[in-house]
């Protein structure tokens, strides 16, 4: 198991880094190389799904935990699943969540846009989904981990053993040590399957009206925006509602992609003018009634970016910015609006676009991006200088609005941006294990200063 | 399938491809005996295989360098479950060629781990098989053992022998209706394979290679290139003629 010097991207593919990456072939192997103490900062590395940098780390060690991926136990009774870190939702999904006879079976709480990440990495990171609102986070559904630290100590941590790092581990971006295994509670839902409705919106004004009409009644929403359109047509869209339909099962869905992009065209295939096709095209696909109503798996409303493997190669060989950021309820409105009209100034942007109101379930994570207010992502092919200027113009108006952008997607915020909006972060330094680091904590200051070297 | 669920077992049940292959299995509702040295890495493998669906999972510590205990590795797998309906042998090791050429003891394990234990074993399973007039024995050889090459040709030989055993084997097996099946992976990027720059379009996964194992025990096949076109690449690698050969660096 020696570690080789290698250069790697993340998911944006805009941010490069060479360094030595190692691949332990199981927990106890992966505990010892904290240990010694290490000569370079190390992080860990899962499915190598996060855009930005949380996951990069120029000059230091890279654990892949690609082979902690053993399932360890399950409980049919409880929904209680240990698994090893390196274990992905989509084996999660083919391995559990197979339906019963009635339809009914045992489901994730909460998933994010892509089922190829690892357990490991939906702590770190505390990922979301659509059912926010309803569920919360990843990390509201975590009952407790396994933590490797440099001292040699591998701890348990939970609601009640070692609560301070278990919180701190919730959306703490692998920098409270290395997570090893971890106990999520499932949910056991009555039909797989689910009921979705997707509905035609001509502003931001009826996003807001038909969120509020779904939240009690649907507990997966999301929409889908126009990131083009400005005036009178700003923030118009598709609204996506779903539920779980009682007695319908669902099979799980592959555990890779059938198709993927082979190699990264010379130039991105997302631009200006395809993306003006796209969301005409789009924007009609509901026909004149503007709505439509379906049952069908989960696997189409849960993971679009997963229906084509490597689809991140679409965007060139300069890669694509990801932005995403919350914007508390008193301000989402504006914000909201501030952030839309600055993309569409810009002219830049992406089919990809995706609105939604994280609701007030809060997560355990002292560091956890989710937050009561409205988020949006998009991606940004990389046009250099413009796309930076664009994201600080956005970085603004988030400040402005006391919102915060979610790390797994930044390339580019000021250390200043991630002081205001993550108030913990002075409590969150205690929790820190000081062989851990990763280029995000060290371009953000996350690091107490007499620390750093 | 019959009403009862398929018995497996697996030697060398940590090696990659065979925790590939046990998954696959263990998904299936199959049962399986699990065979290997490292008694934690069995441990675990057999939890996982158990949440994935395996209704049975025993394990088994087992030094296959120990010829002289291969007899008793045969029956304690054999009789775990009451018989088996597929053996997987899928312990190896890759030396490297300087080494082996320096160094004879290493030549010598080598040779071993790669070929006499592995026969030896095929052999002492072949007998149970045999009464039992149904069941395949599946066992990893290589593409190396195809044709002798300057860069491996210890373990090309060991492989190639083990190759030549399986043949015979199957000779006399038929008319006991045991399929014996010669899997022959090219590049699989695995724990043993991890010095070398692994990927590319040569190199396939551990999870393709179990697949394509698993499908050709279903057909019972005989010799199985994977991926297939490692059937290509070693016909014009067997034919090249030999002042060609002699000139390249295989």
């Amino acid at each position: 198991m020696e570690p080789v010097r290698r250069a790697y991207r993340s998911w944006g593919g805009v941010l490069r880094a060479e360094g030595d990456v190692v691949r332990p072939r199981d927990p106890q192997s992966a505990a010892r190389l904290l240990l010694a103490p290490p000569a370079a900062p190390v992080i860990a590395y899962g499915c190598g799904r996060s855009y930005g940098d949380v996951a990069l780390n120029p000059g230091g060690l890279l654990v892949e935990t690609r082979h902690l991926d053993c399932f360890l136990a399950f409980d049919p009774e409880t929904g209680l699943l240990t698994c090893e870190a390196g274990v992905r939702l989509a084996d999660i999904f083919a391995v559990i969540s197979r339906p019963q006879a009635d339809g009914s079976g045992w489901m994730l709480p909460v998933v994010p846009g892509t089922r190829f990440v690892s357990v490991g990495g939906a702590i770190a990171n505390d990922v979301h989904g659509k059912n926010d609102h309803a569920c919360g986070s990843f990390g509201n559904h975590v009952e407790r981990l396994e933590l490797a630290r440099s001292d040699g100590s591998r701890l348990i941590c939970s609601r009640t053993e070692n609560p301070g790092l278990f919180c701190a581990t919730i959306g703490g971006l692998g920098l409270t040590g290395l997570i090893l295994s971890a106990t999520l509670r499932l949910r056991k839902v009555s039909g797989l399957a689910l009921e979705s409705e997707e509905i035609r919106f001509g502003d931001l004004d009826e996003f807001f009206a038909l969120d509020a009409e779904s939240a009690e009644a649907w507990e997966y929403t999301a929409a889908w925006v126009d990131c083009l359109a400005g005036g009178a047509q700003l923030g118009r869209g598709i609204y996506l509602r779903a539920r779980h339909a009682p007695s319908i099962g669902a099979e799980p869905p592959s555990r890779e992609t059938k198709i993927a992009v082979p190699f990264a065209p010379p130039i991105s295939a997302v631009n200006a003018l395809s993306l003006r096709a796209f969301n005409a095209a789009y924007l009609r696909k509901l026909g004149r009634s503007g709505r439509k109503t379906q049952i069908a798996s989960y696997e189409k409303t849960f993971f679009p970016l997963d229906a084509i493997g490597q689809w991140n190669k679409l965007y060139g060989p300069r890669g694509f910015y990801q932005f995403q950021a919350v914007i508390p309820p008193q301000a989402a409105r504006d914000g909201t609006a501030d952030l839309l009209r600055a993309i569409a100034d810009a002219g830049q942007g992406s089919m990809l676009v995706v609105l939604k109101r994280f609701g007030s379930v809060g997560s355990p994570g002292l560091m956890s991006f989710p937050m009561p207010g409205v988020t949006l992502a998009l991606d940004f092919p990389n046009l250099g200088d413009d796309t930076l200027r664009l994201l600080r113009r956005l970085e603004d108006i988030v400040v402005t609005a006391r919102g915060r952008i979610y790390p797994a997607k930044d390339f580019s915020m000021s250390a200043a941006t991630y002081e205001k909006g993550y108030p913990a972060l002075s409590a969150f330094r205690h929790f820190l294990d000081p062989a851990m680091s990763s280029a995000f904590s060290r371009r953000v200051g996350i690091h107490p200063a007499e620390a750093q070297t | 399938m019959t009403l009862t669920a398929r018995r497996v077992a697996i030697f060398g049940a940590t090696s990659d491809i065979a925790i590939a292959f046990a998954r696959r299995c263990a998904e299936a509702r199959q049962r399986l005996v699990l065979v290997g040295r490292d008694r934690a890495a069995l441990d675990r493998l057999a939890a996982d295989l158990s949440v994935r669906g395996a209704p049975q999972v025993e394990v088994q510590e087992a030094d296959f360098a120990r010829t002289a205990a291969l007899a008793a590795v045969a029956e304690n797998a054999w009789s775990a479950l009451g018989g088996l309906d597929v053996a997987l042998i899928a312990y190896g090791s890759l030396p490297d060629q300087a080494r082996v050429s320096a160094d004879a003891r290493e030549g010598e394990a080598a040779l071993a781990l790669n070929f006499v234990s592995p026969a030896l074993l095929c052999d002492a399973l072949a007998a149970r098989f045999e009464v039992g007039k149904a069941g395949t024995i599946a066992v990893i050889t290589s593409v190396a053992g195809d044709r002798g090459r300057q860069s491996n040709y210890l373990y090309g030989a060991a492989k190639g022998g083990l190759q030549k055993f399986l043949e015979g084997l199957r000779h006399r097996l038929f008319k006991a209706n045991v399929a014996v099946l010669d899997v022959r992976p090219g590049f699989v990027a695995t724990k043993m394979t991890a010095h070398l720059p692994q990927g590319g379009p040569l190199w396939a996964t551990p999870e393709k290679v179990a697949g394509d194992i698993e499908a050709a025990i279903a057909k019972r096949g005989v010799v199985l290139y994977t991926p297939w076109f490692w059937f290509g690449i070693m016909a014009i690698v067997r034919t090249l003629p030999r002042p060609l050969f002699h000139r390249s660096k295989l």
